[in-house]
Parts: C-alpha cells; structure tokens; sequence
C-alpha cells in the first residue's frame, strides 16, 4: 500500500476537520452529527437555524456527489440495518456523541469522556464485525 | 444567516467524509475488520481530522467568544459515567452491524437506499431514546440539552 491511497482520507478529514472549526469560530458551536440530528428529532420547533442548515448541507452534498450507479453493499438484510439504524441513534443519544462529537470533536480539545466513548465504540464495532464477519461467517447476520 | 453557516459547514462537512469515502460502508467494515484484510485508511481521516481542528480548538478558548455568537458551547468535562460507556457501546454495536455512523448515513440517505433505510431508523432510535428519558426523569428533552434533569450530561455535545 503505497502513501498516495492515504491522500483522500487526510484531505477529507482535514475538510471535516475545517467544517468542525468554522461551525467552532463562527457560532460557537460543536460539529457533532448525532447531536444536530438529535436536537432537531427531540425539539423540531425550537431547534435552531443553523442545526437545519447542517442537515440540509448533509443532505444536499450527499445528493450532489453521489451517484447511484455506484452504491455500494456490504451484503446485509433491510432487518439487520434497520436494527443497526436504532441502535445507533438510541446509542449516540444516550453516550452523548458519534464518531464526529467524540471522535473528531472530543479529541481534539482532549476530552478523557470522548476518548473513553471512541475507544468503546469502536472496540464493540470492531467485536461486531469480527463475530459477524468471522465466527458466524455466512450465517445470520 | 445562522442556517447559512450551518449549510456552508454541513456541506463543508459532507464534502469531507465524500472525499474520505466514510460513505462507502464497506470500506468502514473493512476498517473495524482488524482479523481480516484490515485496511488502516480511516484512521487518517480521523488525523485530517483532529489535525485540522485541534489548534483552532484551543484559539477559540483563548479567545473566548466566537464571531456570531455569544458564547462557546462547549461542554465543561464532566466525569465518566456508565450511561457514556452503554451508549458509546450500544453505538459502536449498531456501527458494526450496518457499516454506517449518523454522518455517512445521512450523506448517503438521498441516493443509498440501505443508508435512507439505516437513517430512518436512527431517527426512531433517538426519538425512542428521548421518550424513555423524557417518562423517566419527567424533564424536557431540552433539559437534557440543557444538561439540568439527568445528571452528566455535557451540554451541546456531538
């Protein structure tokens, strides 16, 4: 694997990372998704401006760059992603972030509560993965 | 002006994990695949990332308040509890399983049928959680932004 396949990720970390701090100096406010999203399903109403403004932001860009020629799969059933669709937001609602308010946001104002739920979460995703993909390899999941 | 610096920054943000292709679930899978053919690539996002943001972090506390804006909202650390672990974990299950975390779902939800399909559900989640708080501790869901009512619960937080 030679350094050019690392090029795309670091520049489009840095361009979240860039997002992140314009959200930071601007209105003050932390660029945590599951936060944004939470806040506008809990209180549409009084939820304010600029947390629709990011979705639509998400939305639209999502809608603009990506095709649908190339959709990719990972080979899992509408149950399984519908299950892993609640936990995911039962989960980011209840340990207060995702991997953008943890993961990126947390850590970079070195937060011991955002680097202990980044290494939960992604220590459970990685058991996931390794008992869906390893041990019960082709079975339900 | 507010929802414009919120779209400027979630587009900002989209372009972001487009570019690092966080959209593409199997890469993700391929990440936290560590027995199998690990590929260590999203973990460079996550260096961009901190890399691009950390210092600006640590300016803005120096300088105290932001440019539109009165104040930072930036959660003061409180301690670790076991509603962060569970939830961090319950996460981290629902990550695994489907390959998707709230941003990439969202980007994808308008093109990728499994991403509108996973975000929806996200959505019911949330909301799910949010009534299970709200009946419990009988305190707004604002409260719980707010961080009165529910005991360690940063303000503001991602």
């Amino acid at each position: 694997m030679s350094f050019s396949v690392f090029v795309p990720p670091l520049i489009g970390g840095a361009l979240i990372g860039l997002s992140a701090t314009l959200l930071l100096v601007s209105l003050g406010r932390i660029a945590g998704v599951s936060g944004i999203v939470g806040n506008v399903v809990a209180a549409p109403k009084s939820s304010q401006s600029w947390q629709w403004g990011f979705i639509v932001g998400l939305i639209a860009t999502g809608w603009i760059l990506l095709g649908r020629a190339n959709s990719t799969s990972i080979g899992v059933s509408p149950a399984t992603l519908v299950v892993a669709g609640l936990l995911v937001g039962f989960g980011t609602r209840m340990g207060s972030g995702c991997t953008s308010g943890h993961g990126v946001c947390g850590l970079s104002r070195f937060s011991r509560r955002s680097l202990v739920a980044t290494c939960v979460f992604m220590g459970t995703a990685m058991l996931v993965v390794f008992v869906s993909r390893h041990l019960l390899a082709g079975g339900i999941l | 002006m507010k929802f414009l610096i919120g779209l400027a920054t979630g587009g900002l943000f989209g372009l972001g994990l487009v570019i690092a292709q966080m959209t593409d679930p199997s890469r993700i899978i391929g990440f936290l695949d560590l027995f199998g053919h690990w590929d260590p690539r999203l973990m460079f996002v996550m260096v961009g990332a901190i890399a691009a943001h950390a210092p600006f972090v640590f300016w803005s506390k120096r300088r105290g308040k932001p440019f539109f804006a009165d104040t930072l909202s930036i959660a003061p650390e409180s301690r670790i509890d076991g509603r962060l672990v569970l939830g961090a974990a319950i996460f981290g299950v629902g990550w695994g399983l489907g390959g998707y975390c709230p941003g990439p779902a969202i980007v994808a939800a308008s093109r990728h049928g499994s991403a509108a399909l996973l975000t929806l559900a996200m959505i019911a989640g949330m909301w799910l959680f949010d009534r299970v708080f709200e009946r419990r501790g009988k305190t707004s869901v604002n409260a719980i932004g707010a961080g009165k009512g529910i005991p360690n619960v940063p303000k503001f937080c991602g």
